[in-house]
């Protein structure tokens, strides 16, 4: 199999997308940027691999006659999540021996056995409840190891603080140290080997006693070769943030600002105008019929009205990110914020909260006042021109999304079609894997300088 | 201008252009002991011909400050002038030179800048001009005569904004110049200076249009520069300056012979990937940083509107020594920025058109408003009527603080990538 690979290295998350020689796209991962962008770009580009077999595999059981019994579509979800399940066993048990290796080191010294035995009993609840957290209809606030394993595992420490058998803070403080070894962990477990364990999870919850067995056979022979079948990478394009920190020849670098604009033009067809709202930058694009941007600006100097901006306050308020929007949603009361700067916005959210008015409608506030940023920056771009795509993090904002609707609306009138997409934060990494199509049809293809074998390779 | 050679270029003119900066310093250091008069004074619209023939040397605040910019000095300068009350949106050309004058007024060559004699205020296009030599009147406590330079508003020079400025020149600035040179102007002086001037000015032209050929053997913003610094300074109307540019034409002529392209901070240009014409002043604190931006992904400037602040020669206009009082009128009223917008956009318009340009660059300067102002205007306008993609980077003059390295690389690169992508679409 055949593929070309983007990767768009945020500030915040680094996206990977897999095309196939025919632009169908194969597979998409993302994973936190951390400080290390080599392994971000890496772990990313796995999960990518990854999904990448699984539209493998969906399309070898839809071409697949004797299938027809069976619930493809189910299967996958389901072997999808047990997969999931096997990746975070594997990295439990990662960080687990991580966690022995610091505690056999000098500074623990003396607290050694006090923290030692409450580790491992944490750690084996979160082997334990790991399961739980992939039974179909679960929710998962994030899919990141850092949030599923840190939430286990902070809970099994509080409660273990609050019963006086270990120091929080030193728990906290071990655990802090060997997740950032995980997460710079490059699995070496085979692909095939996870996959053949998730099956076997999988397929006594989705297959019934009915099915014949020699249908089970052959789901296991399809998802065998599916699991080992080579993916070979002819062609990569890096962008983002951290691009220049690619192990990549310059010329297989491209600017996000082309990218973000040539991906959203992909999924929308119809776009003439992109607003990406991205963790630390705004773009506001303007690209022709066929997805070259012919204008652009971008913010500089200050991040304000990016999507740090949300974070802060999320974190002032000591909520969820992506708590913020529902939250903004339920505003009853329009109050005005004017600053601009995050820092000062911090400010007046808790001189408001203090006067008695509602987080709800400050919450609300604040978005406009992030999207009233984005507005001018449109407008210096070139305006809104039917149709306007909205991209990046902060598009998964519902409150964003609404007002960015009104504001549209507003100054652009309400013919205007607004597109939003659930993947629009692999929008730069979708337009970086087309470049890298157009870069492989031309003859001009270029690979990794040292190209990192993963997971999935 | 009239920036002290670097290792960018090795030209002979290049080392001409040095000496004779050196050797204006060096006047000026002694200047005191030789009884010669200083004037104070900025570029667009500068009487250099007429301070020449009163005898009287000129010092020009605006190069001081880029030249401290270019010498990573302007930081601590400014840091200077706002500690001493000036705010943090003042002009920091303004604040770079209070800052210089209040740390010794050590000129660019290391040696000492004398204090005016006088200073002479051509107003034109920039009203800070104004504000800044009332903060030199208020440190220097010297005469100050102003000429004030009618904008083009209606986007043409008329005879009463010529006669106007004849007449300011007549009764109020040729007697405060000659009571602080204690001479009469001889008009034959300045009449043979005028004739110098337009010699000078041929050959800048003849430079300015080898930018037309391919590939451009100039870089008409960052090499252009270098190119101005006679002519719009001390040395317009002089010999050195008609030795100077005669030599630079046949450098260039040389080079359009040969298909060498200009030389860059990383060496001579091998391959002329894009021709960019660029609005706005460069940034000086980093400009060598900003260069590369351009010459490492094949972008030649081919013509910009900064190098035409000291006059529009490429327009025809010429000094012309027949009539020495309606010439400087015309001059001072020409210049790049006493023009309207729409005279700008067409000036632009035509340069995309002439040079057979790529692209255009605007560089906005949070300092210069006489620049910045309806910039984003012009790019859409300009856009509109060429079809040709225009970028935008904001910079400033001389503070470093406003040069964001990281994010004006990232927009140069997106933008020279999309042009990329442009000639590929229209190559298929």
């Amino acid at each position: 199999m055949k593929c070309v690979v983007g990767i768009d290295l945020g500030s915040t998350t680094t996206k990977a997308v897999l095309l196939d020689e025919r632009g169908s796209v194969l597979g998409q991962g993302i994973t936190n940027s951390r400080s290390n962008y080599a392994v971000a770009s890496s772990v990313a580009r796995d999960e990518a691999l990854t999904a990448a077999r699984f539209t493998m595999l969906e399309r070898a059981f839809e071409s697949d006659q004797r299938m027809g019994s069976v619930e493809t579509q189910t299967l996958l979800e389901r072997l999808a999540a047990c997969f999931r399940l096997e990746v975070y066993l594997a990295q439990l048990e990662q960080l687990g021996r991580v966690m022995e290796l610091l505690l056999a080191g000098d500074q623990y010294g003396r607290h050694r056995s006090e923290t030692e035995a409450p580790a491992r009993d944490i750690l084996a609840e979160c082997i334990r409840d790991a399961p739980q957290l992939f039974v179909p209809g679960a929710r998962r606030k994030s899919d990141f190891f850092r949030d599923l394993a840190g939430a286990a595992f902070m809970a099994g420490a509080e409660r273990r603080a609050r019963e006086g058998q270990v120091v929080f803070e030193r728990i906290v403080a071990l655990f802090d140290r060997a997740i950032f070894d995980v997460e710079t962990w490059l699995m070496n477990v085979e692909f095939a080997t996870l996959l053949s364990r998730a099956l076997d999870r999988a397929l006594p919850d989705v297959i019934t006693d009915s099915v014949r067995s020699d249908v089970r056979d052959e789901i296991k022979a399809i998802v065998d070769r599916v699991a080992t079948v080579p993916i070979e990478e002819c062609s990569y394009v890096g962008t983002g943030y951290g691009r220049q920190t690619l192990p990549f020849p310059k010329e297989a670098v491209r600017s996000e600002i082309l990218c973000h604009g040539r991906g959203a033009h992909r999924v929308f067809p119809g776009t003439r105008s992109v607003l990406d709202i991205g963790g630390q930058d705004t773009k506001a694009l303007q690209v022709d019929d066929s997805g070259m941007v012919t204008a652009f600006q971008m913010n500089d100097r200050c991040a304000a009205g990016c999507g740090r901006y949300l974070g802060y306050i999320a974190d002032e308020l000591n909520i969820g990110l992506h708590e913020l929007g529902p939250l903004a949603l339920q505003s009853t009361k329009v109050v005005k914020i004017n600053s601009t700067c995050t820092v000062f916005a911090g400010a007046e959210l808790r001189e408001r909260l203090s006067l008695g008015q509602r987080r709800e409608d400050i919450l609300a506030a604040l978005h406009r006042s992030i999207l009233t940023r984005a507005m001018s920056l449109i407008a210096r771009s070139g305006g809104i021109r039917n149709e306007f795509t909205f991209t990046g993090g902060v598009c998964k904002n519902p409150m964003a999304t609404k007002v960015l609707g009104e504001l549209v609306a507003e100054h652009y009138g309400s013919d205007i079609v607004i597109h939003t997409h659930p993947d629009s934060i692999y929008m730069g990494a979708l337009g970086a894997a087309l470049f890298a199509l157009d870069d492989l049809q031309a003859g001009r293809a270029r690979l990794m300088l040292a190209q990192e074998k993963g997971i999935a390779s | 201008m009239a920036i002290a050679a670097t290792d960018v270029s090795k030209d002979r003119s290049q080392a001409r252009q040095k000496r004779m900066i050196a050797d204006h310093f060096d006047k000026l250091e002694h200047a005191k002991e030789t009884g010669k008069k200083v004037v104070y004074t900025f570029v667009p619209g500068n009487l250099t011909e007429l301070i020449d023939a009163l005898g009287m040397l000129p010092v020009l605040p605006e190069i001081n400050a880029l030249q401290s910019g270019m010498r990573k000095k302007s930081a601590e300068y400014i840091a200077e002038a706002e500690k001493a009350g000036h705010s943090e949106d003042v002009c920091t050309y303004v604040k770079c030179d209070i800052g210089m004058l209040k740390s010794g007024n050590v000129s660019p060559t290391g040696t000492r800048l004398p204090p005016p004699d006088l200073l002479l205020l051509s107003y034109t296009g920039c009203f800070t001009f104004m504000k800044w030599f009332e903060l030199l009147k208020q440190e220097y406590n010297c005469p100050v005569v102003m000429l004030h330079v009618p904008y083009q508003a209606d986007g043409m020079i008329t005879d009463e904004m010529r006669r106007y400025i004849v007449d300011q020149l007549e009764q109020v600035v040729i007697p405060a110049m000659e009571q602080v040179a204690g001479k009469k102007l001889d008009m034959q002086e300045l009449e043979k200076r005028l004739a110098l001037s337009a010699k000078a000015e041929d050959d800048l032209v003849a430079v300015w249009e080898s930018a037309r050929h391919r590939p451009s053997p100039i870089d008409g913003y960052f090499g252009g520069v270098y190119y101005i610094g006679p002519i719009f300074s001390a040395f317009r109307g002089t010999e050195d300056a008609v030795h100077y540019y005669r030599e630079l034409r046949e450098e260039v002529t040389a080079r359009m012979a040969t298909g060498e392209g200009p030389t860059t901070p990383d060496g001579p240009t091998t391959n002329e990937k894009f021709r960019i014409v660029v609005e706005g002043p460069p940034n000086w604190t980093h400009f060598y940083d900003f260069w590369r931006m351009f010459s490492r992904e094949g972008a030649t400037v081919v013509a910009s509107t900064y190098t035409r602040v000291g006059g529009l020669y490429d327009l025809g206009f010429r000094h012309d020594s027949r009539r020495p009082l309606e010439t400087l009128a015309d001059y001072c009223l020409g210049c790049y920025t006493n023009m309207n917008l729409p005279s700008r956009i067409d000036l632009i318009e035509q340069y995309i058109k002439r040079y057979d340009a790529d692209g255009f660059l605007i560089n906005s300067v949070k300092s210069c408003n006489s620049f910045s102002v309806g910039q984003l205007l012009v790019l859409r306008e300009l856009e509109k009527r060429t079809g040709v993609p225009g970028g935008f980077v904001e910079s400033d003059l001389v503070d470093p603080r406003y040069f964001g390295k990281a994010n004006i690389d990232n927009r140069l690169q997106s933008y020279f990538q999309m042009l990329e992508g442009k000639k590929r679409k229209g190559a298929q």
